[in-house]
């Protein structure tokens, strides 16, 4: 017999349905299959001129209806696709019946935006007077996923049936972790028997390039493009921005053993520690993330042996490999050498606001088939990073629990633990 | 009465009317209440602007300083107020295991840079190009992560050293809703013992304007109160800068610090209602019956949008809720900071037992806050949410 409740008496949480959209492909098994061949989804941009840019590649989603529209629109779009992937394996329809989270990037209008609005506007004005001036014109509803952080979940609300005030979250790079986290909290709470956590960003413009690009936090390696994300790689020099989104649908056990849907995987734990050294860099002895690792651990009732492989927050940074390095090297100590640790990045780049549900869409299904996707680009190897990163091949390894980190800039760090079987 | 009861223990609070609980418990006591305005700087827009503040007092460091602009700086320092009101401030074993939550839109863009592209880009067909050129140049680096919306919690955490959990929701006054429901969720669950919670808006910027007015929401006629603004040009807003930052503790760990705290907060509830006909009021009425609101006072968030006050309205006409206060006729809508600032104002005055003259005489009876006061918040384009505040 089952247990439906964890060692602290809480309802255990499963995965019933998983979705993902990456600059890979949509749904689950184009990413999977190209996952595993060690494939690139970085590419020259073509959405933007690249004039005067020092960094001209993205893993940007260029294939859909509305890449290139604004972000608010791809990210809306992607969060639906990867919604209805995971409700639909998940074998619920248009009443979801319980909360959602969504993380999501912070909406602004795009630069064509205000290019619009401006020529609509009088000769006699200039600057925000002018567009304020246009603003007051259009029609009510205009640029509303463009300009009001609520709307884009409010049409998921309306489109999955999911109950309640929904919550948009966003603790930069571990945002989708972070919405995952929520989920599982208001499902142990008993809130509800499930909970629907998605995690989309589809906000690569030039401006968020060059934003990025203004803190030194890109790769500039731009030829060949596939081979700029290099986690733990000795000339590693930065992330490469991306798109995608990933949804899970979070269950009791008990309720999804009732209903005899198929569980993918346990949310075993989650765990968070806020850093307070720097806006953008981390504190060097690694103590927060370590904090994060270990309560994640506590949260799963798990010791650190019990952990088969790490899902890398591995952004490729000079700096963020190195710090989480030392954290899971003091958390592991020497077994650390012996866990497999492998960056989805090194692929599918940084998607910011996603990658957190996205990599632990991957660490289920890691679990599921028995294979671990590779750090790919790992040519040369940082001789100060002494870990197993998977290089360059899958590796095929039964693997029955993973850790997966989100680091996020303005210091909010996210760690989930998975299982793949219930107790 | 029960150890995981929320009690609110801290109170962080600015506005146009002044800093802090005693500043605006007289502001909401005096006799005949005014708003302070300006309706100069943003004509034809009238805001209610924020008052001189020392930042250095919260914000000590002008390093930190720098890396702000008005928005964080504002969240920064009610924050601070907060863990100082609730004898937190530099208690690092408190901070290190605090968890927060924020309610965030976003920071203020360079109007000049964005100016200077608008004007060019009548003039070239390669716009790509030209913004580009200009972004790269002219943006102070820095300005990326005064207007990410997670870093006014990022913020929080260096100079205040709040270092438990750290969540940011974006949502606009819905947002400010969701913190304080989930914070207070946690509470009477044990997943946390204490946590602040809030938010800042800062609308002296053309930009945070913009994103009102792109929704015709900006009122846009003489200055009137919240209820009043029914028929008059414009979407019924007039907005204003403030933040309110609260601590929530358990009663047990409030206890065991020794802190009475100002009044106990229960379950929020909140919703999504299909606002078309008749929906708002229906959902709003479901609300305040859920959490027990029935004939108390009420410290309503009503934004002035003509279809979301008018809702309310009808909705505490319907229930016989007379004892109404809509505190935006004297300090603005403060968008996501809307329910923290209400919550906070109830908590004031569920505290001191205060008597409230009308703000707005059209619609407002004198009232006297006992015991229990219920808060309501309706957010001017989608979102709701209410909850009692109660002697602790």
């Amino acid at each position: 017999m089952r247990r439906m409740t964890d060692s602290f008496g809480r309802p255990v949480v499963v995965v019933t349905g998983i979705g993902i959209v990456t600059s890979l492909g949509v749904g689950k098994d184009d990413n999977w299959a190209a996952l595993t061949a060690g494939k690139s989804g970085i590419h020259p941009i073509t959405r933007f001129p690249t004039d005067h840019l020092n960094t001209r590649i993205a893993g940007t989603v260029d294939f859909l209806a509305s890449s290139g529209r604004s972000a608010s629109a791809l990210t809306h779009e992607m969060a639906e696709l990867a919604g209805r992937e995971a409700t639909g394996q998940a074998g619920i329809g248009g009443d979801f019946g319980g909360p959602l989270f969504l993380a999501a990037p912070p909406v602004e209008l795009g630069w064509n935006q205000r290019f619009e609005l401006y020529a609509r506007g009088s000769a006699g004005q200039q600057g925000y007077d002018r567009l304020l001036a246009a603003a007051h014109g259009v029609p009510g509803e205009s640029y509303e996923e463009d300009t009001q952080f609520g709307a884009v979940v409010d049409r998921l609300a309306d489109t999955f049936g999911t109950r309640g005030l929904p919550i948009t979250t966003s603790t930069a790079c571990a945002s989708g972790a972070t919405a995952i986290q929520l989920g599982v909290e208001a499902i142990r709470r008993g809130e509800s028997d499930r909970a629907l956590a998605i995690g989309a960003d589809g906000s690569a413009t030039a401006e968020a390039l060059i934003r990025f690009a203004l803190l030194s936090a890109l790769s500039t390696q731009n030829d060949p493009p596939q081979k700029a994300s290099k986690p733990f790689s000795k000339d590693r020099d930065g992330f490469v921005l991306a798109e995608g989104s990933a949804a899970l649908v979070l269950e009791s056990l008990e309720a999804a053993t009732a209903r005899g849907a198929r569980i993918l995987g346990v949310m075993a734990g989650c765990g968070e520690k806020a850093d307070d050294f720097h806006r953008t860099r981390s504190k060097p002895d690694g103590s927060p993330a370590i904090a994060a690792v270990r309560a994640a651990l506590a949260d799963a009732g798990m010791a650190e042996d019990a952990i088969d492989y790490v899902n890398a927050h591995g952004t490729s940074t000079p700096e963020n490999d190195k710090m989480e390095h030392l954290s899971l090297s003091t958390v592991f100590g020497e077994r650390i050498r012996s866990i497999p640790v492998s960056s989805n990045k090194s692929m599918i780049g940084h998607t910011l606001s996603a990658a957190g549900a996205i990599e632990a869409a991957i660490s289920l299904m890691t679990m599921q088939e028995g294979v671990i996707p590779p750090t790919i680009n790992h040519d040369n190897p940082d001789p100060a990073i002494d870990l197993d990163v998977v290089p360059n091949v899958r590796r095929e390894r039964a693997v029955a629990s993973v850790l997966s980190n989100s680091f996020g800039f303005g210091g909010q760090n996210a760690c989930l633990v998975m299982t793949r079987e219930p107790v | 009465m029960n150890q995981h009861d929320a009690i609110i223990t801290g109170i962080g609070i600015v506005s146009s009317l002044g800093e802090g609980p005693a500043a605006h418990l007289s502001a909401l006591t005096a006799p005949q209440p005014r708003p302070v305005l300006d309706a100069e700087r943003f004509a034809p827009y009238t805001v209610h602007p924020l008052p001189e503040i020392d930042w250095s007092s919260q914000i000590a460091k002008r390093g930190d300083l720098r890396q702000m602009e008005a928005w964080q700086r504002l969240g920064t320092y009610a924050a601070g107020l907060a863990l100082d009101d609730a004898g937190m401030k530099g208690d690092e074993a408190l901070s290190a295991t605090m968890d927060m939550v924020v309610a965030a839109g976003g920071g203020e863009r360079d109007a000049a840079v964005d100016g200077a592209i608008l004007e060019a880009s009548l003039a070239r067909n390669d716009r790509g190009v030209l913004i580009n050129e200009k972004l790269t140049t002219e943006l102070r680096p820095t300005l990326f992560l005064a207007q990410l919306s997670n870093l006014l919690a990022g913020n929080i955490s260096i100079v205040h050293k709040v270092t438990g959990s750290s969540r940011t929701f974006m949502g606009e006054e819905g947002a400010g809703v969701s913190a304080i429901e989930t914070a207070v969720a946690r509470v009477h669950a044990g997943q946390s013992s204490h946590l602040l919670v809030g938010a800042a808006f800062n609308t002296e910027h053309p930009d945070h304007l913009l994103g009102f007015e792109v929704g015709g929401a900006l009122h846009r006629d003489a200055w009137a109160p919240v209820w009043a603004r029914q028929g008059m040009r414009g979407g019924g807003i007039v907005s204003g800068s403030g933040a309110a930052f609260l601590v929530i503790e358990s009663r047990e760990h409030a206890a065991s610090r020794d802190r009475n705290g100002y009044a106990a907060i229960g379950k929020v509830a909140s919703g999504r209602a299909r606002r078309g006909s008749g929906g708002l009021v229906a959902a709003i009425g479901t609300m305040i019956d859920a959490v027990g609101g029935s004939g108390l006072p009420v410290i309503s968030a009503a934004s002035g949008a003509h279809a979301a006050t008018a809702a309310e309205m009808s909705a505490l006409g319907g229930r016989g809720l007379r004892d109404v206060r809509a505190f935006s006729s004297l300090t603005g809508h403060l968008k996501e900071a809307q329910f923290p600032f209400a919550v906070a104002l109830a908590a004031i005055a569920v505290r001191h037992g205060a008597t409230l003259p009308s703000f707005d005489t059209t619609f407002e009876a004198p009232m006297r806050v006992g015991e229990r006061v219920l808060v309501t918040t309706v957010g001017s384009r989608r979102y709701e949410g209410a909850a009692v505040v109660s002697a602790a």
